[in-house]
Parts: structure tokens; sequence; C-alpha cells
């Protein structure tokens, strides 16, 4: 397998009892692509994110990261192995400043023979929070304030500066702009293009039809657990994906699929 | 406007909203509340214009403070601090505690028959637990047996909690309960009295005694406030400490984290409920500890000790600025939230009230202090 797929998931699929949320999922991210992922509410977008990043076991299937295949028992270790999240609820402590989010779970520490009690390294926690922040060019003059102090954009920008900051070699975005204004959503779509021209590759889950066909290279659709279209954007409209997503087409290799 | 949408992040950065820390407000809540108690000294008629914490008359103690009183309050609530402590980070991680009450009997009643001396006036021990094999034995038995106790049953009341998830305050109700019932049962009520010399000694000796601070030795509050008050130097020990592991270990930031967002805290692969046992199991250790304390103060324990000082230590969190909604809170803030229990406490004494005056106030600035925090989130939410 060459080096240049950066995602390959085979016959991904997973059962919740009775229900199947994700059905046989195969697919693939290049080097330095970014790829939406599309579908109606209980498609299996989510739960798809979900078997990726280790937050839930699949029923069966395949992954590989980089070539290699992997199989995270926990969030923390798909994060180890670079792929960052950016989950459709933050996952942010508001109570907290800016270095520690960013760190949540993998802070810098000093004295490790303490255990639990290791000291936290906020030094060089707050050094490297600054490095990663001017590599995404996000824009927070006090990395001390903390996160309920801050609005809905700039939490979102907390939040996908994490990336920068652990140099990931997978980003995902589970619908990052939903619940942002339009200022807003402006920024955290020219963070993803900072990350497009730095060759990060994505993953974009989003309802937003103008966004995707704004930022990414290629549209995944999944319906009812399936996917059901793999369309590259520049081959694509709007109607076109909306009919995948609604179920009037089915993509010809995915005949028969759902 | 372009700028905005060019600057990505182009974070706003507002000074009014920079935190300020809520332990001045507290301070400042402590100094009013003792000048209200000066200013009712100077002018209730009976009072006869006396002062609570100052002494301009005699000077007897080479400051103008009235040392004694400053003494009893801090003694006062040195105890209950401690057990504060470990409530503080209980509310933090967004539970409560309502158990540390009845840990300090059942930690009370155990320890203390570890601790019993044989001979009593060359009698035998009238009050003896145990066969002659538990009489004087080394001071550690008895200690690592209470601290023991408190830790077993706060590692309880975490498991419960993390991995039944039921609520903490269901879990700790149980805990509450079936603790007092162990204190009942232990001894079928009857008192433990009689221990080692070494054991009173904990709380009835002096630490102090023989260590020398350089110029701070004679200073006055070494000598006034914590010379010979071993409980207060505990408290005060233990304070620091936690202060350190809150704010500066991985620990603290876990706990604040679990209490500011339990499922980003999980998401970010912290073991969350791990973390609550640990903090469960830590709060019940030094509920053990004040047991120790106590009965050593006392010399003997009684199936009634503790009896809803869990209330008194959450009030004195509470007071103190812990949220009772998790993530935020300090151990500095309730130290000072102890200092404002003990001062109004002490306060009612000073004016003469009695004693149901003091419970049925100690009710109305527990609640005041729960608005005032609900208060405070509503105006957050609002700002943000």
């Amino acid at each position: 397998m060459s080096d240049d797929i950066v995602l390959r998931t085979e016959d991904l699929t997973k059962h919740y009892g009775g229900v199947h949320a994700l059905e046989g999922a195969d697919f693939e991210l290049k080097n330095g692509e970014h790829v939406a992922i599309m579908g109606d509410n209980g498609a299996g977008k989510s739960t798809f994110v979900r078997q990726i990043t280790g937050v839930e076991q699949r029923t069966r299937g395949r992954i590989w990261l980089y070539g290699d295949e992997v199989n995270f028992a926990g969030p923390l270790d798909a994060r180890e192995a670079g792929i960052e999240t950016v989950f459709q609820t933050l996952a942010l402590a508001d109570d907290l400043d800016v270095p520690d989010n960013l760190f949540l779970g993998r802070e810098m520490t000093k004295w490790n023979w303490l255990g639990p009690f290791r000291m936290l390294d906020y030094k060089g926690m707050r050094d490297a929070t600054v490095a990663g922040l001017e590599r995404t060019a996000v824009k927070i003059p006090n990395i001390r304030n903390t996160i309920r102090n801050m609005s809905g954009g700039q939490r979102q920008c907390v939040a996908i500066a994490r990336t920068a900051t652990f140099h990931s070699r997978l980003t995902i975005m589970d619908e990052p702009t939903a619940a942002l204004g339009v200022q807003e959503t402006a920024q955290v779509e020219n963070i993803v293009r900072q990350l497009k021209e730095a060759g990060e590759p994505l993953i974009l889950i989003s309802h937003n039809m103008r966004q995707v066909m704004d930022l990414v290279d290629r549209i995944i659709v999944f319906r009812r657990g399936r996917i059901v279209a793999n369309l590259d954007r520049n081959e694509t409209d709007g109607q076109d994906v909306v009919a995948y997503i609604t179920g009037a087409k089915t993509g010809t290799e995915y005949e028969g699929a759902a | 406007m372009a700028d905005t949408s060019h600057g990505t992040g182009g974070l706003a950065f507002d000074k009014s909203k920079r935190a300020w820390p809520n332990e001045v407000n507290i301070f400042i809540a402590l100094v009013l509340i003792v000048l209200i108690f000066e200013a009712l000294g100077q002018m209730l008629p009976y009072m006869k214009g006396q002062s609570m914490l100052f002494d301009f008359n005699t000077g007897r103690d080479g400051t103008v403070l009235n040392m004694a009183r400053i003494k009893i309050i801090i003694l006062q609530v040195s105890i209950i601090g401690i057990i504060a402590l470990g409530v503080t980070q209980v509310i933090i991680t967004g539970g409560i505690d309502l158990s540390s009450g009845s840990i300090v009997g059942a930690t009370a009643m155990i320890s203390m028959s570890f601790a019993q001396t044989e001979l009593v006036n060359g009698n035998p021990n009238p009050k003896a637990i145990f066969g002659p094999w538990a009489m004087d034995l080394p001071i550690l038995v008895p200690i690592a047996v209470g601290l023991g106790c408190g830790l077993i049953a706060g590692s309880i009341n975490g498991m419960l909690i993390a991995y039944t998830r039921i609520p903490p305050f269901i879990a700790t109700l149980g805990m509450m309960v079936s603790a007092r019932g162990v204190a009942k049962w232990w001894s079928r009520g009857n008192p433990i009295s009689f221990p080692t010399d070494e054991y009173a000694a904990i709380s009835n000796g002096n630490l102090l005694d023989g260590l020398t601070f350089g110029a701070f030795s004679e200073s006055w509050i070494v000598t006034q406030v914590f010379d010979g008050q071993n409980p207060a130097i505990y408290f005060l020990l233990l304070a620091v400490l936690f202060h350190f592991i809150m704010k500066y270990t991985v620990y603290g930031k876990h706990t604040y984290a679990i209490g500011s967002n339990e499922d980003a805290a999980r998401m970010s692969g912290i073991n969350v409920a791990w973390q609550k046992v640990m903090v469960y199991a830590i709060a019940g250790m030094l509920a053990g500890f004040a047991a120790i304390l106590l009965t050593s103060r006392n010399v003997t324990a009684q199936a009634g000790m503790g009896f809803v000082y869990e209330l008194d230590a959450i009030a004195m969190a509470v007071i103190g600025g812990v949220s009772l909604a998790g993530g935020r809170g300090s151990i500095i803030g309730t130290v000072l939230g102890a200092m404002i229990f003990g001062v109004i406490i002490s306060g009612f004494t000073y004016l003469k009230l009695d004693a149901f005056y003091q419970e049925m106030v100690k009710g109305g600035i527990i609640v005041a202090a729960v608005v005032l925090d609900q208060w405070r989130q509503r105006r957050a939410a609002l700002k943000s």
C-alpha cells in the first residue's frame, strides 16, 4: 500500500443492537486531499467518524492509516496516531484556558515519577500553543482567557487550533460551523483553507452545500448507513449532490447498496 | 469588516472580561463581615463597645488583636476545614459528598479502638474494645487505620459513582447512613476512650515545639496562632499541599476538566472514572484524618461524632466560591470560606446570641452563597 493514501477503510461496519448505523464503508483519503462527507441526519456520517477516531469500537472492518493497519482502543490512541478531531459538540472545558484545552488529556509534564500528581509544564504548553496558533494564523490575544469568556467562533477556532499544535496527520471536523454566525463561519473556513495550503489532509462533515463546494476536492455521500456516491467537486453541483443525499440517485459503483 | 474575515480567528480581547480572581471578592466579603460584627459591637447597647477581633486596652500579646478569639476561630474551623479541602475537590468535579460527617464518625470509632492504652491509673482500661494485643500499639497503627478507613469509604463512594453512574448525591447519601451505622455498631454505641499519650498528642501536643523558623519563629503568627494548635497547623499544611496539587498537577487539571465538561474530558482521553475514584478516595481520607484529629483532641470517640460536618464543609466550600455546577473554585477560596464560616459562628457567640439563632443563620448563609453562585453563572453566560 502506498504512503500517499492517508486513510483507508474496508468494510467498516457498526451495528447498535439491531440498528445498522454503518454498513460496509470503503473509503480512501489521499495526502493533502480535503474530502467532505454529506448525508441526511442519521445517514451514518458521525458513526463513520466515531469508528475511525476510536470513540466507539466497530462491529467489523479494517482501517489503515498511512499504510499501517490500526486498531484504536480509544480516542487518545487515535490522537497519538495523529488523528485530530473537532467534534460536533465542542470538546472544550469551559473553565480552562486555551493551552489547558489544547493539551487536555496529554499534558506536558515534569517529574513523571509522581504519577497522577506529576507536575504540569505550563510554560512548555504555553509556548507550544503560541507556536501552533501562529501556524494556523488563529489570533488569540490572551491565551490565558477561559473558554467561557469566548464567543462560539472563537471556541471553534481553539478547537481547530489543536490540529496545528500537534502536527496531526489527519484532521476530522464534524460540522464545525453548524452553530456559528456568518462571520464566525468565515473565520473557520479561512482556517480550513490554511490547512489546504499547508497540505494537511482533512475530512469535513457538513450540511452546508455552499461551504462544501467552496472548500473540498471530493464529496462522499452517505445514505442509510452506506456510502452511495463518491463525487469529484469539479464534476458535480449542488443539485446533483442533493439527489444522492435524498436517494433520487445512487452512484454507479454503489448500485444496490441502499 | 473585511479585516475580520481575513484575520482567521480574529479574536477580540475585551479587557473587562478578564477574570478578576474570585478569591479577592471572598476576602472582601470576609473583611465586610468582620466590620459588620465590629459595628454591631459598637452599636448594640448591651455590648458596651466591646470589639470582636481587636484588643486596644491591654495589648498583652504585643498586637492590637484579640488573639484569644482569633485562635478559637481558627481552631474551630480547622478540623471541618480539612474535610472541606476534600469536599472542594469533589464539588469541582461536579459531584457532592454527603458522607464526610458519617465517615468521621465511623473512622473515629475504629481508629480510636487501635489507639487505646492498657492501663489507666494502674487499672485495666475500662473502655477496652479489643484484648491486650491491641493496646499501646505504635502511634502509626491507629493513624494508618484511620486514614485507611477514610480511604476505603471514599473509594466505595467513588466507585459507585464512577462505575454504576448513580448520582453522587445518592451514592454518598447511602454512605452517610451506612457509615453512621458502622459507627454505632462498632462498640454497640459505647464511647471509646483512654488513648495513648502519643495519640492524644496528635492534636493536643505542640508540633512547633523545638522547631525554629529563623526570624519567623518569634513572629506573632507563629507564637500566637499556630503554637500549640496542631489542628490549625495540619489544616494550613494540607491547604498548601492541595492548593499546589489542584493548580500545578495533572490530577488537579483533570479534576477541573471533569467538572467543566465531563464529555470533553472523556473525549480527550482522560480516564474520568478513575479520576473520580481518586477524588472521592482523597476526600474520604481527609475525613478520616479529621476524625483522628477530633478523637485525639477530645481523647474519646463517640458514634455521634462528625454529625452534619458534611454540611458545614460544603458550606465552607460554597461560601468560598466553589461552584456547585463544578469546574470552578479553589482551595484558597475554601480556606477563606472556612474563615468566614468561623467568623460568623464566633461572631454570634460574641454578640451573645443563642446557638439556635446561629443555626438558622447558617442555613441562610449556605442558601445565599448558592444564590450568589447561580447569579454569577447567569451573568457569565450572558457575557459570552
